[in-house]
């Protein structure tokens, strides 16, 4: 690993730049610069907007449902009999995931900045539904780019954005996943750069959406602080999240990132194992390249062709990482690791049966992670993961692979 | 310091006629037959060679030149023998000036020091990265311009009077008019604002400008070209090469004929333009 100097704090980036260290910039086309500088001079107001905040915080408490609950798994922490674990449970919200914290900034930002057309790109329909959602919400027209690969293995949420009232356009370049998804909403943004916001789904994509998509889903992790500060009176010594794009993930993080005892781990899709190609791990198999505006860890030939990804969770499937995660990662502050399809089609269905929660594929790779962790943690350690999302979307492609007729 | 872009511009103003510069994607259909095709373009008429560097993910490309990258890529296309084509090339023809065009990514991962130096011998004049803003020179632009191998910047209708003189701080060899929002192989809109738009460039710089993004036929080429200092071709070229190839997308004995034929009568199309202008 990379030795970097240790900066005082995790917590300042990106510079004025975009740059997380050498991760994140501005890799975009001419034609977007104007729009990408006027976006950021907006950010920078909104943000400083108390009245913008104030409105964000009343949606995400009425709309949303926030906060959502901190809950203690005590069936799951007496089954692995080591550290005490708890759910941060954004698989409450609405439309299921932590995506409609950001969906709901960035449609407000849309809306301070005079765009009247939405586009979002989605690889599980996570981030497809909570954009259509807020469309539906805010009374925009919503344009939905999803991977004809993804279409077939989510059906239920391309059903949802329908009838949302977004029109949901399938991308059958490269092998249609998510990735493929970003290049065309990308060309439409291009196109339409007049009347057009693109709502960026993760953590990822040209400065200022890192920083802008981390500011939004932060509220998860200042919510865990302080609940869990309720509960046991003092900080987690673990946080684990799944990381895909990693907006989930960062938004656990971040509040923490200055708390030295509080150590986090990354999981990220290792498909059918590192030792073969089908994997989507790009920060622990993968190296810095440049892609979707961003310099981060990308999964790459030696060319410098980008590689496509593999993971039973359509929302993993994205061969790059955001850029902060990137830095993190060489700055040591952050672990990454794999898990494989298997390992989190166990988590699965032991979350289901042991505490009645059906979880995301997506976050089910963060629980093989807790199975694998807890049991060597003391009984008076604390683990907090992000359960992100609900596996309701995910039931049918599980109930496929577990040889179950549907 | 004398370049062939200085050589090639200055002669063009004698001959009061705009540049045609042709696009191939390096690679597509095949390695052999993308070095004939190339071969024969100045023969045919075109006086600058784009040549592509196929990337996996072409952001600011359309639906043909993201095909024929793959078909490239399909083909064993890379970097290094992307600049291969460009060190043949050389052997035969020291005059028309070579451009790559293509994202940051495989230049990025091949080293910026290694592409430069491998790219200055095998005889490049200039690079288009279209990922590339002026807010990133340090990456690549600026150690470019110290090796000698200019960095055309892409104008775009975004690109206000306040922005442009960023643009065009280090530009050199040509500025690139994109002529509309959106990517490549669309239709154009409005020949007319293309003038305009030109001339707004212009009261900003001395470099000659060049107009691409949606000229298809040698008609546009000619009204393109009586406000351009020169007119690029890409897509319809790309095309060509895809309508001469059989059921297999394999080349055929057409293959670098039709390119010809098309880029014959682009270039009798741009040296119509100031003629009909004059009339």
């Amino acid at each position: 690993m990379n030795t970097i100097a240790q900066p005082n704090s995790f917590r300042t980036g990106p510079d004025e730049q975009g740059m997380f260290g050498i991760f994140g910039g501005r890799f975009v086309a001419e034609t977007l610069m104007p729009l990408i500088l006027d976006l950021q001079e907006k950010w920078d107001a909104a943000k400083a907007d108390p009245a913008f905040l104030a409105e964000l915080d009343e949606l995400g408490r009425h709309y949303t449902g926030r906060p959502s609950p901190l809950y203690f798994a005590e069936r799951l922490t007496a089954h692995l009999g080591g550290a005490r674990i708890y759910f941060k449970r954004d698989e409450l919200n609405h439309t299921g995931s932590h995506k409609i914290n950001n969906c709901l900034g960035q449609i407000l930002l849309a809306r301070r900045m005079g765009k009247t057309r939405i586009i979002a790109e989605t690889g599980a329909g996570q981030h497809g539904v909570a954009s259509a959602t807020v469309c539906a919400r805010f009374g925009f027209p919503c344009h939905i780019y999803m991977g004809a690969t993804d279409i077939e293995r989510q059906a239920p949420n391309v059903f949802r954005m329908k009838l949302l009232g977004a029109e949901v356009t399938p991308v059958t370049s490269g092998h249609g996943t998510l990735k493929d998804a970003m290049n065309e909403a990308l060309r439409d943004w291009v196109t339409n750069v007049d009347s057009t916001y693109y709502i960026i789904g993760t953590a990822a994509g040209p400065h200022p959406y890192p920083e802008m998509v981390r500011d939004f889903q932060s509220v998860i992790g200042r919510e865990a602080r302080e609940q869990l500060m309720q509960a046991e009176g003092r900080l987690p010594d673990l946080l684990v999240a799944a990381v895909g794009g990693g907006s989930n993930a960062i938004g656990l993080f971040h509040p923490f990132l200055d708390e030295k005892d509080v150590a986090m781990v990354g999981v990220e899709a290792g498909g059918k194992g590192l030792d073969t190609d089908e994997h989507c791990a790009s920060l622990t198999a993968g190296r810095p390249g440049v892609l979707h505006g961003n310099r981060t860890y990308l999964l790459q030939d030696g060319d410098g062709q980008i590689e496509e990804g593999h993971s039973i969770s359509a929302g993993l499937d994205y061969p790059g990482i955001g850029p902060e995660h990137s830095w993190l990662k060489e700055s040591g502050r952050v672990e990454y690791v794999p898990a494989t399809d298997d390992e989190a089609l166990e988590a699965f269905q032991l979350l289901s049966r042991i505490e009645g929660i059906i979880p995301a594929l997506e976050p089910s790779h963060a629980l093989a992670e807790v199975v694998k962790r807890a049991p060597k943690m003391g009984r008076d350690r604390i683990i907090v993961m992000n359960l992100c999302g609900r596996g309701d979307k995910d039931v049918f492609a599980v109930g496929k692979r577990l040889g179950f007729d549907l | 310091m004398t370049n062939r872009f200085d050589t090639l511009f200055a002669r063009l103003r004698d001959e009061d006629r705009p540049a045609l510069v042709t696009y191939i994607m390096g690679g597509d259909p095949d390695f052999d037959t993308s070095v004939e095709i190339m071969a024969a373009l100045p023969g045919a008429g075109a006086d600058i060679i784009e040549l592509g560097m196929p990337f996996s993910d072409p952001m600011a490309d359309g639906p043909a030149i993201q095909a024929a990258g793959q078909r490239a890529l399909s083909g064993g296309q890379t970097l290094a023998r992307t600049l291969d084509m460009v060190r043949r090339f050389r052997r035969a023809d020291t005059e028309t000036p070579i451009v790559l065009m293509g994202y940051y990514n495989p230049i990025y991962i091949h080293g910026v020091d290694r592409f430069l130096a491998d790219a200055g011998e095998a005889g490049l004049d200039g690079l288009i990265v279209v990922d590339l803003p002026p807010e990133m020179d340090g990456e690549l632009c600026l150690p470019a311009l110290d090796a000698g191998i200019s960095f055309i910047r892409l104008a775009t209708p975004t690109t206000d009077d306040r922005r442009l003189p960023t643009v065009l701080a280090n530009t050199s060899g040509f500025v690139y008019y994109v002529s509309m929002t959106g990517i490549t192989g669309s239709a154009i809109a409005d020949t007319g604002a293309v003038g305009q738009a030109v001339s707004r460039i212009k009261a900003h710089t001395p470099l000659p400008v060049c107009v691409g993004f949606g000229v298809k036929t040698a008609e546009q080429a000619r009204t393109i070209g009586r406000d351009a200092d020169g007119v690029v071709v890409g897509t319809a070229i790309v095309q060509a090469i895809v309508n001469s190839l059989d059921d297999e997308e394999r080349a055929t004995p057409d293959t670098v004929a039709a390119v010809g034929t098309l880029v014959g009568g682009l270039a009798a199309g741009v040296r119509g333009a100031r003629l009909e202008a004059a009339e």
